[in-house]
């Protein structure tokens, strides 16, 4: 780690989010560096989707505060108050946020390149041509490069994971959202998906990755947190966190999985 | 496990005999003699007129009628549908004033018969003999201001504007928008909230997610029963007539028939003509479902044959 202190590309302090009368984030604070990737493990219905899909305001935050690259998400503050963002200005924030979903979400009436160069000429005004050759790099770099004019129904699960990661890194995002991305896939389909995301890591993305793959967050991750019930119950290093877990719940829920 | 090293000869093809179905000889010969039953009626039956019925089902007046038929059609669906669209955006709006207007707007317009609404749209010429554009209330405000004059920039005769081709349009089509608004509604509700989600996660305007992403995926839904809307429409141009508009196919066929006391022939050329018009419309139908269904079902595309051809004449050479 270097000496100068970085500014944390995600920060939350105190994060609670409730579903009508369930909280299911009930004070969340974590820290993610620049080039961090940090991995999000627990038992379902611990809120790990759920403080995910605040951090690019798919969900909004009841309390607390929650920010990336150093802006309040989904809120401007002027005046020691809190004024909800315009639509567009949401928008605008996501562009620098990649995500990932669980269930892929391509686009199905569009051909694996059009899927990728959707956003940038749609929302970044990039130019057609610019875009897909942009667009043809980004799935050779996923290693789709025989598969751009493949509609998503003609792709394994892994095939269409690896698109859905190039479709997010079109908009040239500063921080990478994974949401389990490798729950709906065969098992041997899980290693390529993996190994995309290995890759993006090496290069220094920052990613926030929610997994129940151990050894991907054991290999890769620079940091482990896990939750259980809407709560951060034990975060750190990833190796010391799996081999040494300090509490009870951490211990029973590893021993399960692993 | 078996030794593999001796493969064994594939085993005897089966020859069974297959399982009679005299049942289906039967309904074949019952369907067959039905059918030429039909046929000789239609070849014997003097009343027919075939000869009289083609001389006249192509005059210059069927024509034009046959031209004013298709047109109503096409304008009073583009209108409809355009309406429908942004109906059913309404109706699934977050703000419930929006939304409880687009829902009485068609329960209003699904309520009342067709005829109806055509009959009235007719007579709007007696409701306001002007019709004019301008600021709301303007008269009350410049009463209440003190003021003379009014803030009025466009006027229309009522009798002028609401009579044949426009009122007709003007019934018909508010009436579909009510049917296209609840098919567009549905089509759109069919598409995966996943999709929504992963568009706004890349930084799409909500306008843009709607026409991009959702639209082009709820067509799919939306063209069978628009379809069928479609060629409902084209059999309603006939109620035109209630407006009235004359130069209107059925009325052009049906005027030949009682002037000529030749009824038979013309109803019978009425009933080939609107086979032939939803045929038409039909072939339509089947280009845009094919160009929706892009991305469903495992047809291969364009670029997909070109590369793959491609890669057999590489292996081939």
């Amino acid at each position: 780690m270097s000496s100068v202190p970085t500014p944390p590309m995600v920060k939350a302090e105190d994060v609670h989010k409730s579903f009508g009368h369930v909280e299911v984030l009930k004070g969340i604070d974590l820290e993610v560096a620049p080039r961090e990737v940090m991995c999000i493990v627990g038992p379902s219905g611990s809120g790990k989707s759920t403080f995910l899909r605040c951090i690019n305001h798919l969900e909004r935050i009841d309390a607390g505060r929650l920010s990336v690259n150093g802006h309040l998400v989904g809120y401007r503050e002027k005046g020691g108050r809190l004024h909800e963002l315009r639509d567009a200005e949401v928008a605008a924030q996501r562009r620098e946020i990649g995500m990932v979903f669980q269930r892929f979400n391509l686009f199905p009436h569009m051909t694996a390149l059009e899927n990728v160069v959707e956003a940038p000429i749609q929302v970044k005004g990039v130019k057609r041509a610019e875009a897909r050759e942009r667009g043809a790099a980004l799935l050779e770099r996923v290693g789709l490069g025989d598969r751009v004019h493949n509609y998503p129904n003609q792709l394994s699960g892994g095939q269409q994971q690896r698109v859905a990661i190039a479709r997010a890194l079109a908009m040239e995002p500063q921080l990478m959202l994974f949401d389990e991305p490798t729950s709906a896939l065969d098992p041997e389909l899980v290693g390529e998906v993996l190994d995309v995301m290995r890759g993006l890591a090496a290069d220094g993305m920052t990613m926030v990755v929610v997994t129940h793959e151990m050894g991907f967050a054991r290999e890769v991750g620079d940091s482990l947190v896990f939750m259980d019930d809407g709560a951060v119950v034990e975060a750190g290093d990833p190796r010391r966190v799996l081999t040494d877990p300090q509490h009870e719940r951490t211990r029973s829920f590893l021993s399960k999985v692993l | 496990m078996p030794d593999t090293s001796t493969t064994p000869a594939p085993p005897e093809q089966i020859r069974a005999v297959p399982v009679r179905h005299p049942g289906r000889w039967i309904a074949t010969a019952v369907i067959a003699v039905l059918a030429a039953m039909f046929v000789h009626m239609l070849a014997t039956n003097p009343v027919f007129r075939w000869d009289f019925m083609v001389e006249n089902m192509f005059s210059d007046a069927v024509l034009r009628g046959a031209r004013t038929t298709l047109i109503m059609t096409v304008l009073a669906m583009a209108i409809g549908i355009l309406l429908g669209i942004v109906l059913a955006i309404m109706r699934l709006s977050a703000n419930p004033v929006v939304s409880g207007a687009a829902w009485v707007y068609i329960w209003f317009f699904r309520a009342i018969p067709r005829i109806v609404l055509l009959f009235f749209s007719a007579s709007l010429g007696a409701l306001y003999s002007t019709y004019e554009l301008g600021f709301p209330f303007d008269q009350q405000l410049m009463g209440f201001f003190g003021w003379q004059g009014d803030w009025r920039f466009l006027s229309l005769d009522g009798n002028d504007i609401f009579r044949g081709f426009v009122a007709g349009l003007l019934g018909l089509a508010l009436s579909e928008a009510a049917y296209a608004a609840e098919i567009v509604r549905a089509g759109i509700q069919s598409v995966d909230p996943g999709q929504t989600e992963a568009a706004a996660a890349l930084g799409m305007s909500r306008a843009k997610t709607m026409r991009r992403i959702v639209l082009p995926q709820a067509m799919r839904v939306i063209i069978p029963p628009m379809g069928n809307e479609t060629i409902a429409m084209l059999k309603d141009t006939s109620l035109l007539i209630a407006v009235p508009v004359s130069n209107e196919l059925n009325f052009q066929l049906r005027a030949i028939g009682s002037r000529t006391f030749q009824v038979i022939p013309m109803a019978v050329a009425s009933i080939l003509w609107y086979l032939a018009l939803a045929s038409l419309l039909m072939i339509g139908q089947h280009f845009l479902e094919k160009r929706f269904s892009r991305g469903f079902g495992n047809r291969e595309t364009r670029q997909q044959r070109a590369a793959r051809e491609a890669a057999q004449a590489g292996s081939v050479r």
